[in-house]
C-alpha cells in the first residue's frame, strides 16, 4: 500500500442548514489501509460529514470519489454496495429483535437465518468477537452491542469502515480489542475512518488525522506526532482551562447507601443489586461503569423517582429511602439526570418554567399553591447569570437551547439551590469542551463548599480529574469505592468488569 | 332454565362465526402496529367495509365483490389516517380517534338507501365428505369462505412476521424507526403499506359483519367491535396466535351468554351482555400485570412520530 493511492477523496464538500453551515468546502483524503482520524468537538460538522459519505445526507456542493470514480451515494444501500460500511455512535440496532436479524437488517443480500449464523460466528471467532448469533440485542452488553454492529460490516467484505465515536461506551479492555481488530483490519487493507474526540486513542490508532472546527477543515496531521493538548486546542481554536480544587478537610458522613437493591421498571434496564456506599460532605465521589450497567437506575433510586426501603438511603443520617423525589429535594438531595431533554428539563417549556419545576420548594417560589412568576424569573436570571447560559433570555424554550447551554442550565438549577448532596449523571455528555471544564468546576466549587457531590459519568478522565474516590456499577453492582489518586487504567478497567470474557479470544489468536 | 338446549358442536361452530369480524380487524391492527404506528380508527374502517360490501353486493348480486369493495374502502379511508399521521405528522391517538368518527358517520351517509334491504347470500363452500364427518365436519369444514380466509391471514401474518425478510423489516421499522432510517430503510412507505394493510383487513371484517353475520345494513352496526380488535392485539401480546386465540375467546362469551339468554338462565339480562367486555377487560389486567413481559412484546416505536432528521 503506497500513501499516494487513494481510496475515498473528498473534494470541497458544502452542506448547510438553515441557519448553520455543517460543513464548509471540505477537503480530505483516505488511503487504503490507513487508520485516518476525523476530530472535532460537537457541533463541529463530523456526523453530517460522515453521513454524506454513508449516503444518509446529500451534500450542497463538492463531490466524492471512491477509488478515482465519482461516488454519489443516494441511500445507505448505495454506500454499503460501493463497499462503505459504517458503526454508529448510537447504536442502530433493534433491541427486540435477535443478533442475526439485526445483522441481516443491515445487509443488502443476507443469506438465510442458518446460514447467517454460521457465517457470524466464523467471523466473530476470527476478530476475536465473540458473539451468540441467537441472542437477543437487548440483553447485550453495550460492548457487546457494538460488536454486533462492527461484525455486520465485517460481513459484506468493506474497502472502507466509518467508525462514529465507537469507544465512548467500553472499558478500557474492551477497547484494547477493538483497537486489535481495527489494526488487523487495516492490515488486511481495509481504510478506517474514525471519529473521536478522545484524543489519547486516536493518538494510539491513527496514522493521519483531520481536524473539523465549525464545520471547516483546521488542520491536518499526524496525530502521533502531536501531544493530546495541542490537539485539543487546535479542536477548541483556544487555550484549554484545567478545573482545579482547593483541598477540603473532610466532613461528616451526608448520604449513605446500605443494602440498596431496586428493580429496574425498563425491560432492558439493570437493576441496582445491593449497593452500599457512604459520601463525606465536601467530597466528589465518581461512580464509573460502561453504559446500562445500573446508572440511570441509581440516580432514580437516588432522586427519589424509585423508591427503596427507608434505610436502605439515609441523609444525614436520617432515613430517606421511602421519599418522593420533593420530600427528598426540601432535605436537601438534589440531583439532575443525564437526558436533559425530557427528564432534566421538559423540552418545551421555557427557562423560567423549568427553573421553577426543581427550585419550587428549596428556593420558595410558590406560596399557597400559587406560583411567584417574579421569584421564578429571577432565579432563572441568576442561574442563567452564573453559569454563563447563552439565551436571549429566560422566556425561551429549553429546547431552544444548545446541548452545553442546556446542561450548564440543569447543572446550575441544582448547584444554586445550595443543595447537601447533589447527584449528576454524565453531566458532561455531548457538551464541548470549554462548556464542561465550566460544568466541572462548579462541582468542585460545590464541593468545596462543603456539599456531597456523586458524579455518575463514563468519562474516566472526567472522573478522574474531579473525583476523591471512585467506585465502579457492574450489572448493578457497586464496587468498594477507592481513592482516585493513583489509580491505573488497569485497575479502572477492572473494577468495571474487565472486558466481559474476551480477553480468552484474543490471547488465542495471538 | 334448561341448559340441555345449549348444544356444544352448534356453540362451537358458531363462535367461530361470531369471531371471524373481529378476528379480521384484530389481525390488521397487529400488523399495523408491529410497524410501529397506533391506528385507533379500527371502528371507523370497520364499518366503512360493512356499507361498502352491503352496498356493492347488493348492487351487483355478488358477495365477493362485496367483500373486495370492503377491502378496498377499509384501505382507502385508512390512507387518509396514514397520511396525515406519516406525511403530515399529525397525531396519530387524535387522528386515530377522529377516523372512526368520520368512518361511523360517512358509514351513515352511504348507507341511507340500504337500510332493510337483505344482501345476496354469502355460500358456504362445499368441501364433500369432509363436511359430513360427525361432530367435526359441523364444527370446522361446513363454513362460508371468510372463516378459512380469516385463518389463512393469521397463519400468513404469522409467517411472513416471523420467516420473511419483509416481516423482519416492518418489525425492525416498529422497534426502532431511527436505527431502521438510518439503515436505509423507507420508514414511512413501509408504514403506509402496513396502514392499507390494517385497512383492508378491517374492512374485510366490517363486510362479514353485514353481508354474513347479521346479515343486514343498519346504522353503528358494528357496536364497538373495532375497540374489542384493539383490546385484543394487547391482550395477544402482539402475537398472531395470540389474537386468534382473544378473538375466539371474545366470540365464545359472546355466543355463550346468548345462549344463556335463551335458556332462561336467572342473571339479567344486562350482566349477560356486558359479559364478553367485562372478561376482555379482565383478561387484559391479568395480561398486562407482569410489566416487563407486557412491554417485551410491545413494538418499542409504537405511536412515535417519526421525522427524518435529516
Amino acid at each position: 500500500m503506497t500513501g499516494t493511492e487513494k481510496l475515498l477523496a473528498l473534494e470541497g464538500l458544502t452542506k448547510a442548514y438553515p441557519g448553520v453551515v455543517a460543513n464548509d468546502d471540505v477537503s480530505f483524503s483516505i488511503a487504503p489501509g490507513r487508520v485516518h482520524a476525523l476530530l472535532g468537538e460537537n457541533g463541529a460538522g463530523k456526523s453530517t460529514l460522515v453521513k454524506m459519505i454513508y449516503g444518509l445526507v446529500r451534500p450542497d456542493r463538492g463531490r466524492m470519489l471512491l477509488r478515482g470514480a465519482p461516488y454519489e451515494p443516494h441511500t445507505p444501500h448505495d454506500a454499503r454496495n460501493a463497499g462503505v460500511a459504517m458503526v454508529f455512535q448510537h447504536f442502530s440496532l433493534f433491541e427486540a429483535l435477535d443478533v442475526a436479524e439485526n445483522v441481516a437488517l443491515g445487509m443488502e443480500n443476507p443469506p438465510s437465518q442458518r446460514q447467517l449464523s454460521r457465517r457470524i460466528r466464523e467471523v466473530s471467532e476470527e476478530y476475536g468477537l465473540p458473539l451468540d448469533p441467537t441472542r437477543r440485542v437487548g440483553e447485550l452488553s453495550a460492548g457487546e452491542r457494538q460488536r454486533v454492529e462492527i461484525i455486520r460490516c465485517l460481513l459484506q467484505d468493506p474497502k472502507l469502515l466509518i467508525m462514529d465515536e465507537p469507544t465512548s461506551v467500553l472499558t478500557p479492555q474492551e477497547v484494547d480489542i477493538l483497537f486489535e481488530t481495527l489494526r488487523k483490519l487495516s492490515e488486511e487493507g481495509t481504510a478506517i475512518l474514525y471519529i473521536s474526540h478522545k484524543l489519547e486513542e486516536i493518538r494510539a490508532l491513527c496514522e493521519s488525522a483531520t481536524i473539523l472546527r465549525l464545520g471547516k477543515v483546521v488542520a491536518n496531521c499526524d496525530p502521533r506526532e502531536k501531544s493530546a493538548r495541542e490537539l485539543a486546542e487546535l479542536m477548541v481554536g483556544q487555550t484549554l482551562h484545567t478545573p482545579t480544587r482547593e483541598s477540603t478537610a473532610e466532613g461528616d458522613v451526608a448520604l449513605e447507601l446500605s443494602g440498596l437493591s431496586v428493580a429496574s421498571s425498563n425491560p432492558f434496564g439493570t437493576s441496582l443489586k445491593d449497593v452500599s456506599v457512604s459520601v463525606r460532605a465536601g467530597e466528589v465521589l465518581g461512580v464509573g461503569g460502561v453504559a446500562g450497567n445500573g446508572q440511570d437506575e441509581l440516580l432514580a433510586a437516588l432522586s427519589g423517582e424509585c423508591l427503596a426501603a427507608p434505610d436502605a438511603v439515609k441523609l444525614k443520617g436520617r432515613s430517606v429511602g421511602q421519599l418522593g423525589p420533593n420530600a427528598r429535594r426540601r432535605l436537601g438531595l438534589l440531583a439532575a439526570p443525564e437526558e436533559r431533554l425530557g427528564h432534566a428539563a421538559a423540552p418545551d417549556m421555557s427557562l423560567t418554567e423549568n427553573a421553577l419545576l426543581t427550585g419550587a420548594i428549596r428556593e420558595n417560589l410558590v406560596s399557597n399553591g400559587f406560583l411567584k412568576w417574579g421569584s421564578a424569573r429571577s432565579f432563572a436570571e441568576i442561574v442563567i447569570e452564573r453559569f454563563d447560559v447563552r439565551t436571549p433570555g429566560p422566556e425561551h424554550a429549553a429546547r431552544s437551547l444548545s446541548g452545553g447551554n442546556l446542561q450548564k442550565f440543569v447543572i446550575g438549577r441544582e448547584i444554586l439551590q445550595r443543595p447537601e448532596v447533589l447527584v449528576v449523571n454524565q453531566p458532561t455528555w455531548g457538551v464541548d469542551a470549554s462548556a464542561a471544564a465550566a460544568i466541572r468546576q462548579a462541582l468542585l466549587d460545590l464541593a468545596a463548599e462543603g456539599a456531597a457531590v456523586i458524579v455518575i459519568s463514563q468519562d474516566l478522565d472526567e472522573l478522574m480529574e474531579i473525583s476523591d474516590r471512585f467506585a465502579a456499577l457492574n450489572e448493578g453492582r457497586l464496587s468498594p469505592p477507592r481513592p482516585a489518586k493513583g489509580l491505573t487504567v488497569d485497575e479502572i478497567g477492572l473494577m468495571m468488569g474487565g472486558a466481559h470474557d474476551m480477553e480468552v479470544a484474543h490471547h488465542g489468536a495471538a | 332454565m334448561d341448559l340441555s338446549a345449549i348444544n356444544p358442536v352448534i356453540l362451537v361452530a358458531s363462535l367461530m362465526v361470531a369471531s371471524t369480524p373481529i378476528l379480521l380487524a384484530a389481525i390488521g391492527e397487529l400488523v399495523v402496529e408491529k410497524s410501529g404506528v397506533l391506528n385507533l380508527g379500527v371502528e371507523g374502517m370497520m364499518i366503512t367495509g360493512a356499507i361498502c360490501g352491503f352496498a356493492i353486493a347488493v348492487e351487483t348480486g355478488s358477495p365477493t365483490l362485496g367483500f373486495i369493495a370492503a377491502a378496498l374502502g377499509g384501505a382507502l379511508l385508512s390512507l387518509i389516517f396514514g397520511v396525515l399521521t406519516q406525511v403530515l405528522l399529525s397525531n396519530q391517538v387524535a387522528t386515530g380517534l377522529a377516523l372512526t368518527l368520520f368512518g361511523l358517520g360517512i358509514s351513515a351517509l352511504l348507507g341511507q338507501g340500504y337500510i332493510g334491504i337483505k344482501p345476496p347470500a354469502t355460500p358456504r363452500i362445499d368441501l364433500g365428505p369432509l363436511s359430513d364427518l360427525p361432530v367435526v365436519g359441523r364444527i370446522l369444514f361446513s363454513h362460508d369462505l371468510m372463516v378459512y380466509v380469516s385463518l389463512a391471514l393469521v397463519a400468513g401474518v404469522w409467517a411472513f412476521l416471523r420467516y420473511t425478510r419483509g416481516g423482519l423489516i416492518l418489525r425492525a421499522v416498529g422497534e426502532s424507526h431511527d436505527a431502521a432510517h438510518a439503515l436505509g430503510y423507507k420508514v414511512i412507505l413501509i408504514r403506509l403499506a402496513a396502514i392499507a394493510f390494517g385497512g383492508a383487513c378491517a374492512g374485510l371484517g366490517g363486510a362479514y359483519l353485514s353481508l354474513v353475520r347479521v346479515p343486514q345494513w343498519t346504522e353503528g352496526m358494528t357496536a364497538g367491535a373495532g375497540w374489542i380488535a384493539l383490546a385484543i392485539v394487547v391482550f395477544a401480546g402482539w402475537r398472531a396466535w395470540g389474537v386468534l386465540l382473544g378473538a375466539y375467546l371474545f366470540g365464545g362469551v359472546t355466543v355463550l351468554q346468548l345462549n344463556l339468554q335463551a335458556a332462561g338462565m336467572a342473571i339479567p339480562v344486562e350482566v349477560l351482555s356486558m359479559s364478553p367486555y367485562l372478561i376482555t377487560i379482565l383478561v387484559l389486567v391479568i395480561m398486562s400485570a407482569d410489566r416487563r413481559r407486557a412491554a417485551m412484546g410491545a413494538p418499542a416505536s409504537l405511536g412515535r412520530v417519526f421525522h427524518a432528521s435529516s
